[in-house]
């Protein structure tokens, strides 16, 4: 990467710190990313300075706002190699963007006999909102199953897409394995098929490059949080097509066109999916956050990714007892192992690791129905971001190391 | 602080304990069942309950997946809860959600004998669940009306 560590680390004040009386390492990411001065700057200004409701003052502030607001749909759109900023929605994050699309969206179209299908590595938001669908319209789930590297198994999949399939909903990377998928080639598998594709890209578009025309998929959804963002934004990527046959679900101010006594019409995409007064200081950082990962290059922090990966994962696969999910080539991790150390439940791994200043996920990561899979009740999960170092990752392993001995 | 801390909380019998745990499995006969699940992890706790002419514990079992100090605090519980009538139960439940809770200046020993050695969980609140799930079992075992199965 371009930009040097310690002017990267140096924007992340967050990261200079000790916890339990040793330095913080954060490898907590695939939860939430820390934030850099450039994004707590800019909510700072913008209530400092710009504060104002968008899209219905004449006023020079909310002139200010509503531009600064909607220049993040431009960011969006060219960090996803969108056809237009009209394609992109703003949302809570990607829970609320694969809500809306299961009852905007597939609830509508829908019919009893169609089927839906997902893989059993997904994360709980693309799971429960398919199930609620298939409660109202009849339609049924399909579940792909896995290779022996995490990721979908493409053979399978072709005899479990057919004419039946009208969605296909899959993670580009497992939030517990970090394994990716081959989306572009599931797409063209949906499409072969009539259905559309679906991708949860929540793990994905903070840490890679992600080409919405070159896996030519439908929609998009991901948060803000996850990448450098504030809580409580993410978006929602449609085709225009299809954003404009979806049902807005928040109906109400900000949202309508006119409103008669018995009768309104709503505005056009994306703004019909915005009702009521958004998290405009949130998208604003948003923005800002997106400028930041384009400035180091998302296709840099891949690649900074994946040397940790090389780096820690031979490391931690010498530590006794260690057992890994998912892949064990370092390139199929996208900055995620998932572990357990033999013998000890990974919130007794964690406890320890904290006492060590390294901060890791124990648990079931949202993702029962793949714990099921791998038969295990929980695991250790450490997620990288563009800001670890190898320092970290040997923090990690010492780490673990005197774990395992405290617990011999 | 470092690791060394950790002696605080996984002192040496809640290792024995959570090692080679007691009333571990399931008992031929119940008079009461009941599954607890912590959401946060995915732990699964289920208990069994034999009660003698009077009411009281005559038999415990528990099963299930949990950490050390889940599966530690489920086996010292079910130790100290034999012979004990529902009531009595009640106030010992009562006792072990204070002391791991409230950093009070109490002496617990008399009601919770070898479980007092969990107090140290109270400097890890993240941990707290994990201690109190065997505990929330049998006091929710013992309000069930039901008989299980016989």
């Amino acid at each position: 990467m371009d930009k040097m560590k310690n002017e990267i680390l140096a924007d992340f004040k967050i990261l200079d710190q000790t916890v339990n009386g040793e330095p913080l390492v954060y490898l907590d990411n695939a939860a939430t990313t820390q934030k850099p001065q450039a994004v707590i700057k800019s909510l700072v200004d913008y209530y400092e300075h710009d504060n104002a409701n968008v899209h219905r003052g004449v006023h020079t502030l909310a002139q200010r706002a509503t531009n600064t607001y909607e220049a993040t749909r431009q960011k969006v759109k060219e960090l996803i190699n969108a056809d237009s900023e009209r394609e992109v929605v703003y949302t809570k994050g990607t829970t609320e963007s694969l809500n809306w699309i299961a009852r905007g969206y597939a609830q509508k179209f829908l019919q009893p006999g169609d089927e839906i299908v997902l893989s059993y590595a997904e994360h709980h938001s693309n799971i429960v909102p398919w199930q609620q669908v298939c409660e109202k319209t009849g339609a049924k789930l399909v579940y792909l199953d896995l290779n022996t590297d995490g990721q979908v198994d493409l053979e399978k999949a072709e005899h479990l897409i057919t004419k039946k399939t009208k969605i296909v909903s899959l993670a580009q990377v497992s939030n517990v394995l970090g394994a990716i998928n081959p989306i572009k080639e599931l797409a063209q598998l949906a499409h072969q098929n009539g259905a559309i594709m679906v991708v949860d890209g929540a793990q994905s578009v903070p840490h890679m490059p992600v080409d919405v025309k070159e896996l030519d998929i439908d929609f998009l959804a991901f948060s803000g949080h996850k990448m450098l963002g504030p809580t409580g934004t993410g978006i929602l990527w449609g085709k225009l097509e299809l954003l404009n046959q979806m049902a807005p679900l928040d109906f109400g101010g900000e949202m309508i066109d006119f409103v008669e006594l018995e009768h309104s019409t709503f505005k056009e995409v994306p703004w019909k999916f915005e009702g009521g007064t958004q998290n405009i200081a949130g998208v604003i950082a948003l923005g800002k956050a997106i400028d930041y990962l384009k400035a180091i290059g998302l296709a840099n922090i891949a690649q900074h990714e994946t040397e940790l990966m090389e780096y820690v994962l031979p490391k931690l696969q010498a530590i006794d007892g260690f057992e890994l999910y998912g892949s064990a080539d370092p390139a199929k991790h996208a900055g995620i192992i998932s572990f357990n150390l033999a013998g000890l439940h990974p919130h007794d791994t964690a406890t320890a690791l904290d006492m060590e200043g390294v901060a890791i996920r124990a648990g079931h990561h949202c993702a029962q129905p793949l714990m099921k899979k791998l038969q295990i009740a929980a695991s250790a999960r450490a997620s990288f971001y563009l800001y670890n170092t190898k320092e970290d990752a040997d923090k990690l392993v010492e780490a673990l190391i005197k774990t395992r001995e405290f617990f011999r | 602080m470092s690791l060394s801390s950790l002696d605080n909380l996984y002192r040496q019998m809640i290792l024995e304990h959570a090692d080679r745990p007691h009333h571990h499995g399931n008992l031929p006969v119940a008079d009461k069942q009941i599954e607890l699940r912590n959401p946060i992890c995915g732990d699964v706790l289920e208990l069994e309950v034999k009660l003698d002419d009077e009411g009281k514990i005559a038999d415990i079992a528990f099963n299930g997946t949990g950490c050390t100090i889940s599966q530690a605090s489920a086996s010292m519980m079910t130790d100290e809860v034999i012979g004990k009538t529902p009531a009595q139960v009640g106030e010992m439940v009562e006792a072990f959600s204070e002391m791991i809770t409230k950093n009070e200046d109490k002496d617990y020993e008399d009601l919770l004998g070898d479980a007092v050695v969990l107090e140290g969980v109270a400097q890890f609140p993240a941990r707290i669940k994990c201690a109190t799930l065997a505990w929330k079992a049998i006091y929710q075992a013992l309000e069930k009306e039901d008989k299980a199965h016989e």
